[in-house]
């Protein structure tokens, strides 16, 4: 199979250099998972070709939450209050769900205090992209365990974490989210495919990036640093993204690849590799991922897509045009509704 | 306040001390009626058919609805205040009992001052408790049981039989009394209204031919209800939110504030579906808790909505640390605060204004919130509109404070006036005007009235991005944590507060002339101090000067209003004079000497009785 990849162009289809998706100066660490997670994001914005005056890029707070400000500076950014993004974010895609809405959290500010938002965002199927970037720990307070550490796993002073893990991934599934993918920083083609897909999903796309700390969580007996995913990560296919404005056909095998159109019509190909892995089967996605709970070895790639389910703005049988911006006259009954009210209570 | 036709009749405490001397005299138009009953039994029904009846005799009334936070089987009273002189507040003393509840019947009537007047249910016996009142026993469960074949709605049923009864005893007109019922039930339920129609007449026919009134108390037409109307505030509020254009609704369901949100969403889907496609002009969502529910307000509000959230005291508290961050990120947001007492498990269903100070100062570092006082449900529906034109012009979160007891109970208003002036959106650059001006800077304070120009996110033009975030900021809204940038950031918010003096509504002010004391009160504790200064006048010939808050920052009208007055009476309906507080925070201390508290914390609404008695007290009179 090969891919005739497109040449690196200097400019996307509406004509803008990849500058105009760049934000300000990374302050994170050097070598932080997050900056590479960083430098995706704004290829696959990119190369997607989205304006991006139409994209909302919202956090909680945390090393992840800072990053928004490191991508896009050309869209609108709200670094919020700490765990509570899913909720900034759904209403902001209430006042205007013609936005193409990015969240950036950690697994703190995620899996632990903003666990009721994240749950209830799934619930709802808010339309947007909601990325973790996972580490395991909190870096802004120096170290401390959050609720993603592994059992077992080891901080730097020596304490070790007897507490099972969320896995965010199996809490997007069973909740209701609609596109669910794990990823590993260090993998640029597949977290890149990953991305530029969820670009193309209507409905809550759930990305769990595992990110090594490399300040707190890049030790021996840690099970999120860069030597442990590079030994552990077991991809469930190989992915190939094609765009909906490209038209690339590809020979395969027969039986070796799976294809999964976006809303957008971008083609997701999934090639075969160790399993036949079938990532519309929720109940399948569900048992791989309890399957490796136990053996140390980390699945990534697209986990879980349905493409039926309503998103929450839809369900909510909104106007076409955004609410923030409706004319007095559209929001202001006549004279006649206060009448017909008051005549009711006389 | 007019007190005319007071004079026309005696007030019940000049009937009570009549009665003893044996000459009966009438009062008419002047008393207070209490319903004690069980929760869940359906009295609300036969009680606001009751007070309606009477609204449509066109005598001034209100009710008002003492209820435990049960959903059956506790004890709950309702009150109903009939006032010629238009007073509205709670009347201290009860002059007419209608005892259904065996648990409380004696401790109500031991409550009862003398000659009061009785109905009661029969097996009750409560006419061997005392014998300085009027009892009327009768005999409910054998005068519903033939207008109600169906055992299991004569529960329900049968306390429209005491309505009947007290049409008698009263003198209510039966036709008003039918319409009344009619209209409560509504043209969808005509079967129920006609089963609990002929219970109203089977107690009026046996009250007519087995009782002998002898109680002094009336009630006598004084012409109609004309325009007037009955509603409740959190329903005039949501009225009020309808008209001002809110587009986004989140919320998490707290007593008393969930009959606002509820109102609301029923309003939305009458009068704001778009008319060609059928599709909302609007979203709500029921969240999570309060944080998500004022999270998704701060979020549609930053994203350029009209957006909302309505919760009470324990809701607030969840809800301090994101309004610190739309007042540092200067995101507007309008907060309504149906004010409940105490805790979490305190009184959920007792009123009390327990949030003036907490939502002032709410959050974390310098804050300083717009609250507003609607103290009638007009205010309630002005007030709204007037709050999201503030919000989205400061671009900062706006109180509303109400109460359990104007949000919860119903009350007689004339018809809300249609909002006239247009729909304000406060500044916003459009994609014109930032090709015009090449750019802008976030939270420049280009006007000087510490509100920056903002863009909306999806304005499309590049240079309209900027990044909102509470922590440190520049006045292009880059990060900073440079001493002079957050001192200028505080700095422009404070002068935000004081263009905000300029804007919210002034208080209402009735100056008595020559008078040495004066009263300030807000909300719904206008009705106790209103009658308290007439009975001050009328009771200790002291007059008093009259000032009601109708918002917060405080304007100018206060401290000249104080410097006019020897001595002011700060009315508050909570244990630690909040609002008086809140004046010393603000107000030149050479004034201070001059503020007095009268505080009321019981969860009952604040009554007038208590108000005189404690400035007879505190004057020395």
């Amino acid at each position: 199979m090969s891919a005739a990849a497109a040449p690196p162009r200097k400019t996307n289809r509406l004509g803008l250099e990849v500058i105009s998706y760049k934000g300000g100066k990374t302050t994170l660490c050097a070598g932080c998972g997050h900056n590479a997670i960083t430098e995706r994001l704004i290829e696959a914005f990119w190369e997607m070709g989205v304006a991006p005056w139409k994209v909302i890029k919202l956090s909680g707070i945390g090393c992840s939450s800072k990053t928004p400000a490191y991508f896009l500076g050309l869209s609108h950014g709200f670094n919020s209050v700490h765990g509570r993004a899913a909720a900034v974010a759904t209403g902001a895609i209430l006042a205007n769900h013609q936005l193409q809405c990015i969240v950036v959290s950690g697994d703190g500010d995620t899996a632990s205090i903003g666990l009721g938002n994240f749950m209830h965002m799934l619930r709802r199927n808010v339309p947007l992209v909601y990325v973790i970037e996972n580490n395991g720990v909190y870096g802004l307070t120096k170290g401390q365990f959050s609720a993603t550490a592994d059992v077992g796993s080891r901080q730097k002073n020596g304490i070790v974490n007897e507490m099972p893990p969320i896995d965010c991934c199996l809490a997007a599934i069973e909740m209701g989210a609609t596109f669910v993918a794990r990823s590993f920083s260090g993998d640029k083609k597949q977290l890149s495919a990953i991305l530029k897909a969820s670009i193309g999903h209507h409905g809550l796309a759930v990305i769990d990036v595992i990110s090594p700390c490399t300040t707190f969580n890049d030790h021996e007996g840690s099970t999120k640093s860069y030597s442990y995913m590079r030994e552990h990560e077991e991809p469930l296919h190989d992915l190939h993204f094609v765009p909906f404005f490209e038209d690339i056909s590809v020979d395969y095998e027969e039986g070796t690849l799976r294809e999964v159109v976006m809303h957008d019509g971008s083609r997701l190909r999934l090639r075969k590799l160790d399993r036949d892995y079938d990532p519309t089967d929720r109940m399948h996605a569900v048992a791989a991922l309890h399957e490796f709970e136990t053996t140390g070895e980390v699945l990534t790639g697209i986990l879980y897509v349905d493409k039926t389910r309503e998103s929450f703005t839809q369900s909510l049988g909104l106007v076409d045009a955004p609410l923030a911006t409706l004319p007095q006259d559209r929001v202001r009954p006549p004279r006649e509704a206060l009448e017909q009210a008051m005549e009711e209570l006389r | 306040m007019s007190i005319t036709g007071v004079t026309a009749t005696l007030s019940s405490a000049d009937a009570r001390s009549a009665h003893r001397n044996d000459q009966p005299a009438r009062v008419v138009n002047d008393f207070s009626i209490q319903v004690a009953t069980v929760n869940g039994s359906g009295s609300q029904t036969a009680n606001n058919v009751l007070m309606r009846a009477i609204f449509q005799m066109g005598v001034p009334v209100s009710g008002k609805n003492l209820f435990p936070s049960n959903i059956a089987g506790l004890p709950t009273w309702f009150t109903i205040r009939a006032s010629a002189a238009g007073y509205i507040g709670r009347k201290k003393e009860t002059d007419f009992l209608v005892a259904m509840n065996p648990e409380t019947g004696v401790e109500d009537v031991e409550k009862l001052d003398a000659g009061a007047a009785v109905v009661y249910d029969e097996p009750l016996n409560l006419s061997r408790v005392r014998s300085d009142v009027t009892f009327y026993s009768v005999p409910f469960d054998k005068l519903t049981v033939p207008v109600c074949p169906e055992a299991r709605l004569r529960k329900l049923v049968r306390n429209m039989v005491y309505d009947g009864v007290v049409a008698h005893l009263l003198g209510i007109d039966l036709e008003e009394m039918r319409k009344a019922l009619y209209k409560q039930f509504g043209p969808r339920k005509v079967k129920a209204a006609e089963l609990n129609w002929n219970a109203v007449q089977a107690g009026k026919r046996w009250a007519e031919e087995n009782l002998t009134k002898q109680d002094p108390y009336w009630i006598e037409r004084l012409g109609t209800s004309g325009r007037q109307l009955i509603i409740d505030g959190n329903s005039a509020l949501a009225l009020g939110c309808v008209f001002a254009g809110v587009t986004v609704l989140t919320w998490y369901p707290i007593t008393p504030s969930s009959s606002l949100a509820e109102a609301l969403i029923n309003y939305l889907a009458r009068f704001r579906e778009d008319p060609e496609t059928g599709k909302a002009t609007f979203a709500v969502v029921q969240a999570e808790d309060e944080l998500a529910a004022v999270g998704m307000a701060i979020g549609a509000g930053w994203a350029g909505a009209r957006a909302m959230t309505a919760t009470s005291g324990p809701g607030i508290s969840l809800m301090a640390e994101f309004v610190g961050l739309a007042y540092y990120a200067d995101i507007p947001v309008v907060i309504v605060d149906v004010q409940r007492a105490g805790p979490s498990t305190g009184l959920p269903t007792r009123t009390a204004q327990g949030d003036t100070l907490k939502n002032v100062v709410l959050s974390h570092g310098d804050t300083r919130h717009p609250v507003l006082f609607p103290s009638s449900p007009e205010e309630c529906f002005t007030f709204a509109g007037l709050a999201f034109d503030l919000a989205e012009r400061y671009q900062t979160p706006v109180f509303i404070n109400t109460d359990l007891d104007l949000g919860m109970n119903n009350w007689v208003t004339d018809p809300f006036p249609y909002p006239e002036e247009p729909i304000r959106r406060g500044k916003v650059l459009t994609a014109e005007d930032l090709e015009r001006l090449g750019g802008f800077a976030r939270y420049r304070d280009v006007d000087g009235d510490g509100v920056g120009w903002r863009t909306l996110p999806g304005t499309p033009h590049p240079a309209a991005a900027y990044f909102t975030r509470g922590s440190g900021h520049n006045d292009k809204a880059q990060y900073s944590e440079r001493e002079d940038d957050y001192v200028n950031n505080l700095d422009r918010l404070a002068r935000k507060l004081e263009a905000l003096r300029g804007d919210v509504p002034p208080p209402e002010i009735q100056l008595a002339p020559g008078a040495a004391i004066g009263f300030v009160c807000y909300g719904t504790s206008r009705y106790a101090a209103e009658e308290s200064r007439d009975q001050l006048a009328r009771e200790y010939g002291v007059a008093a000067s009259y000032l009601r808050l109708k918002a917060y920052p405080f304007t100018s009208e206060l401290e000249r209003f104080l410097e006019a007055h020897e001595r002011v009476y700060v009315i508050d309906q909570n244990r630690d004079a909040q609002l008086l507080g809140l004046m010393r925070l603000d107000l030149p201390v050479p004034l201070l000497g001059r503020l007095r508290s009268v505080r009321h914390y019981t969860g009952l609404p604040v009554d007038a009785r208590s108000v005189t008695n404690q400035i007879v007290q505190q004057e020395g009179l």
